[in-house]
């Protein structure tokens, strides 16, 4: 008993040891060079939280633990090990999906455990059950169909149900009527009937948990593709305040530390990337942007623009000071990523100063671009953000859009009729001239027309991103 | 139980502040790392999932606790090596490309 009372005592310990290495980890993250180490750290804090678990719980041994551990860690390593850094906002949004899962499930299953032991439940704990299986059933169901649009298994068009806003408010209304009613059942004497081994309440709880997860799925099934940034962030939030509800359900606190700093973060991404789409959280969680063709601000007729060759455009970039490339997404679609490496290594040899210049939504998922860049072995001194490159526009020579529009499109700060006016830009036409690799004229995510392209020092080079910088790149060994 | 619910809100008052001020000055280059690390650290539910599966709950306590098992798992151990593996891409421009 006395060494029972001491274990216990030593693990509540080792969970404070673990919530500190958390937060050192992220402090960590603070830079590149100490990222990894951080990691290592934050790690470390989640294997002294699991071992001191099994050891004080006496769970070592027990034969379904080793299988959910077997199967876990098997899918788990394999999924990042095999994943393309393209599809890393998919493996995210899983990863929400099932950590928001986990949580529900902690959470059905003290109720289940609860509900058969006798006496009387307090209602702390039945709220705080009632809370963390409706969060996390909502994070499930809505990262796989984030995963879904994402991943293109479902169409990543928002699909408009009529009245949709009515039927989720009446979905969280009967899951949230449910889960009071299931407070007053649970914290009541009075013993429910039993139907099919079950009984009343816990059958009303299963319904209040299919309430929530269809709820999920219609919350993400009406917000487009180009929105689904701003759903996976939030959905990390979710995934954190899920697993800090299973902390108040169990009384435990490093559930609670490490839920609140996931639930902290997911926000902040959140607002990172709402700002950056000039839109409100409301806006895009209502749906529907880009369901319909948006109309182009302002002028019907257009200016023709300036197509250019290779040849051209790499006597431009041959003899420029400083360069600064805006990718977008598609550049990673078109694998171009390691061709711009090429080039930019040949410009600095030639001594032309190359940076990069990152939107917040130029990928998939806050930071993506980064990520695809780093992997094509680009330095990440010389990818700069919004804040940081907008002024180094005006003193350089080529500004070179690859696979980016909206993000450049100067009728975000001039012209009001524009549907994304206001959104904060790359301000790619204060370059002495502009260089745009584009497949065609199609129009961004927004659909909406650019007018960068119609510009006197904008020369488009038309066709495949990856072919195009590798024709430049050899034009530019010719000169 | 008054007293465990508002120690539980202190401390998740507490660490919400903590990770606001520290996750601002995450700069946006290491945004991906910092969403997959943190989708690791919310697979802390694990130890919820260890706790009550072994509890007396029963058949249905145990299935639920093991399939909880799993999906955190696969979020400690899928996330944390994920964000090793992007990390190790990031290089400065003086250092070795290896």
């Amino acid at each position: 008993m006395m060494e029972s009372v001491v274990l216990s005592n030593l693990t509540e310990g080792v969970y404070i040891i673990s919530g500190a290495l958390f937060i050192l980890g992220l402090i960590r993250l603070r830079s590149p060079a100490t990222a990894r180490s951080g990691n290592v750290l934050s790690a470390l804090g989640m294997l002294l939280a699991v071992v001191f678990t099994l050891v004080n719980e006496e769970i070592i041994g027990v034969e379904g633990m080793i299988i959910g551990f077997a199967v876990g860690s098997l899918a788990g390593a394999y999924l990042a090990r095999r994943v393309q850094m393209t599809a890393m906002p998919q493996m995210v949004a899983v990863f929400n999906g099932f950590g928001g899962g986990a949580s529900a499930l902690v959470a059905a299953a003290e109720l289940f455990y609860l509900n058969r032991t006798p006496p009387v439940q307090d209602s702390v704990t039945v709220v705080t059950i009632m809370a963390s299986t409706i969060i996390g059933a909502v994070t499930l169901t809505g990262s796989f169909i984030a995963f879904g649009k994402l991943q293109g298994l479902v169409g990543s068009r928002p699909t408009l149900i009529p009245f949709r806003n009515v039927i989720n408010a009446i979905l969280l209304g009967g899951a949230l009527g449910l889960a009071g009613f299931l407070v007053v059942e649970f914290t009541s004497d009075a013993a429910g009937a039993v139907f099919s081994g079950l009984s009343q309440g816990e059958w009303i709880f299963l319904i209040m948990a299919a309430l929530a997860l269809t709820l999920g799925v219609l919350l993400v099934i009406p917000i487009g593709g180009a929105d689904m940034p701003v759903v996976i962030a939030l959905l990390n939030s979710y995934s954190g305040l899920a697993a800090a509800a299973a902390g108040f359900v169990l009384d435990n606190q490093v559930l609670i530390v490490a839920g609140s700093l996931v639930g902290a973060s997911g926000l902040i991404l959140t607002r990172i990337m709402t700002r950056a789409m000039n839109r409100s959280l409301a806006n895009v969680m209502l749906g529907g942007f880009g369901a319909e063709e948006a109309t182009g601000g302002g002028d019907g007729e257009q200016k023709p623009v300036r197509a250019v060759n290779a040849d051209d455009a790499a006597t431009v970039l041959g003899y420029a000071r400083l360069v600064i490339f805006v990718p977008g997404y598609g550049l990673a679609v078109a694998q171009a990523q390691h061709s711009v490496r090429e080039l930019a290594d040949l410009l600095k040899s030639r001594n032309i100063e190359v940076k990069y210049a990152i939107h917040p939504v130029a990928g998939r998922m806050p930071g993506h671009m980064n990520v695809l860049l780093a992997e094509a072995n680009v330095p990440y001194d010389e990818l700069y953000d919004l804040d940081e490159i907008n002024s180094e526009f005006d003193r350089a020579d080529v500004a070179v859009v690859v696979g980016a529009n909206d993000v450049v499109n100067p009728a975000a700060r001039n012209d009001s009729s524009s549907p994304i006016f206001g959104m904060p830009i790359l301000n790619a036409d204060r370059a002495q001239s502009v260089l745009v690799l584009k497949r065609s004229m199609a129009t961004g995510f927004a659909g909406v027309e650019n007018h960068l392209f119609h510009l006197d020092k904008t020369m488009m080079l038309f066709g495949d991103a990856k072919e195009s910088v590798q024709a430049m790149t050899g034009e530019v060994k010719e000169l | 139980m008054i007293e465990e619910l508002l120690v539980s809100l202190t401390v998740f008052t507490l660490a919400t502040f903590v990770g606001y001020s520290v996750i601002t000055k995450v700069p946006p280059t290491l945004h991906t790392p910092l969403m997959s690390g943190s989708n690791a650290i919310s697979g802390i539910v694990i130890v919820g999932a260890l706790i009550v599966a072994v509890r007396e709950g029963g058949m249905v306590g145990l299935v639920l606790g093991t399939l909880s098992v799993a999906l955190a798992t696969m979020n400690v151990v899928g996330g944390y090596l994920v964000t090793d593996r992007m990390l190790r891409m990031f290089r400065r421009s003086d250092e070795d490309r290896g």
